[in-house]
């Protein structure tokens, strides 16, 4: 039997502090529930589809498609526009992240994306660039 | 059988105060002030309150701060929090302790400086945690989040975004009382500053301050007051989704549902209304929200305001006052969209008047198009 968070799911660090020391250590790990076999993003206790408690920890394909996306405009001495998407994961899940490494106004709906980690605001942080 | 809400409680006193700019007011005086003129407005006083209902984006306890400012100790009170939908909430959640015998005489009321007050206004709201790290401008991302994909999706354009726009500037150049009354054209939208993409900032509503406040009995006694009552015909809250990445569909919002529970209990169809009162924090959830309670299909919202239904002379009037785009948007909307509707039910809202409005429906949006509100209100003629 695998190692999941379920065997004792109220014991120890939370899913939060487990996501966030992977991608300390360079992994994205999504959590997918061992009843329904739904993935499930942001980490949680329990699945919000089916209430199970019984969840797992899997590293992330890393591969995503841009569901929308826009660009918070701002002055260039404030640092200029950057861009805000929302990436639909090869898992099923979505996050809020940013396409970089290309023009804002590039980043377009349906677009093929990968995931890589970076850094924002001191912190690691998953953003996505061009497939 | 008719659902035992239908008709039970009736708004008898509505007030308003400090619309577009009060400086030098703090919130809770704009409140107190919108509160006194309700209360004149039904001919009670403040000693008959025993239902308070309010919630702001200032204090912690809001029903707490709120009663001790006007010395109110209610014997029923509700501080719900779903952000600018609150009030429409607070409304059912009257309707419901009125017909239980909990209270009275209910109030709702909200008031705001966050224009003249600005630099004090802190708000409450915690940020979604793995959003915030990527730096959103909330609100305003999220909602352009959903109009990028509605217009990917419907082809969707900004020109018809900004015929929301323009249709609302237009109902407020009726209203005495709205703070944007200039002219405003669909080229206007487009060449304004941008904000986030595809929403310019006349795409996103008014800042201002303002405060409003309702007054609602049970309907034995709705009949006892100066004005014309208007009724409480059904009321639904739906939410799906709290941070906008974990909204299902981005195109489709819990208004579907809340529609949908708000016209079962009303034992009314979208045919029966004759004007709405959408919250329209950005110009995406007027369509959004026609296409969800079934006012036209969805991904057609966007022809639909655009062919002028929802304007001045449309055979669908939207948002009469000028709505948050043109009226007034002290940061929570949703109590005047109870406001409006009873004026105009009362046969009271003057050049803008609806003629022959007999049923009126109130949606309010809350957090990143997360809590959605319907209440249907109506005439005497419609409650019975």
């Amino acid at each position: 039997m695998t190692a999941t968070n379920s065997d004792k799911p109220f014991e120890g660090p939370g899913p939060d502090a487990a996501y966030r020391a992977a991608l300390k250590d360079g992994k994205v790990m999504i959590q997918q529930c061992n009843d329904c076999h739904r993935h499930i993003f942001y980490p949680r206790i329990s699945c919000p589809h089916c209430g199970s408690i019984d969840l797992e920890r899997k590293p992330a394909a890393g591969t995503g498609t841009v569901y929308s996306t826009s660009i918070v405009r701002q002055k260039p001495e404030a640092g200029g526009n950057y861009n805000i998407s929302l990436i639909d994961l090869a898992e099923g899940v979505r996050m809020m992240s940013r396409v970089v490494d290309i023009a804002p106004e590039e980043v377009k709906i349906g677009m093929a994306v990968r995931a890589k980690i970076g850094e924002l605001g001191g912190e690691p942080a998953v953003l996505f660039e061009k497939a | 059988m008719a659902h035992q809400l239908k008709g039970s409680a009736a708004i008898v006193g509505t007030g308003l105060a400090g619309i577009g700019e009060a400086p030098g007011r703090t919130h809770l005086e704009l409140l107190g002030e919108a509160t006194h003129q309700a209360l004149a407005d039904a001919g009670l006083k403040l000693t008959d309150v025993d239902g308070l209902f309010t919630s702001n984006l200032v204090n912690f306890f809001p029903t707490l701060t709120v009663g001790e400012y006007l010395g109110i100790r209610p014997r029923y009170a509700d501080g719900t929090n779903l952000g600018g939908s609150s009030f429409l909430a607070h409304a059912i959640s009257a309707a419901a302790a009125l017909h239980a015998g909990l209270c009275e005489v209910a109030l709702i009321c909200y008031g705001s400086n966050q224009k003249t007050g600005a630099g004090k206004l802190v708000s409450g709201a915690d940020l979604p945690p793995h959003e915030a790290q990527y730096k959103p401008r909330y609100p305003v991302v999220a909602y352009a989040l959903a109009a990028a994909r509605h217009m990917h999706q419907y082809g969707t354009t900004r020109e018809q975004l900004a015929a929301v726009a323009v249709a609302a500037r237009r109902w407020a150049q009726l209203n005495p009382l709205a703070y944007k009354r200039d002219p405003l054209t669909v080229d206007d939208v487009l060449k304004a500053r941008m904000i986030c993409d595809p929403l310019t900032v006349r795409d996103c509503c008014l800042v201002t301050d303002g405060a409003g406040a309702v007054i609602m009995v049970r309907k034995e006694r709705a009949k006892d007051f100066p004005r014309k009552p208007v009724y409480f015909l059904g009321g639904a809250a739906a939410q799906w989704h709290r941070q906008i990445s974990a909204m299902p569909d981005v195109t489709v919002t819990a208004a579907a549902e809340s529609g949908k529970h708000a016209f079962e209990m009303a034992g009314l169809q979208p045919k029966d209304v004759h004007l709405l009162q959408l919250y329209d924090a950005f110009t995406i959830n007027t369509i959004l929200f026609l296409e969800d309670l079934g006012f036209c299909a969805k991904g057609e919202g966007g022809r639909f305001v655009a062919d002028g239904n929802i304007a001045p002379g449309g055979r669908l009037p939207v948002n009469t006052n000028g709505g948050g785009l043109s009226c007034v948007h002290p940061g929570m909307y949703g109590i005047f969209t109870l406001i409006e509707n009873t004026e105009q039910l009362r046969g009271t809202a003057g050049e803008r008047q609806v003629r022959g409005a007999e049923v009126g429906l109130c949606h309010g949006n809350g957090g990143h198009l997360s809590s959605q509100v319907t209440v249907l209100l109506g005439t005497d003629a419609a409650a019975h």
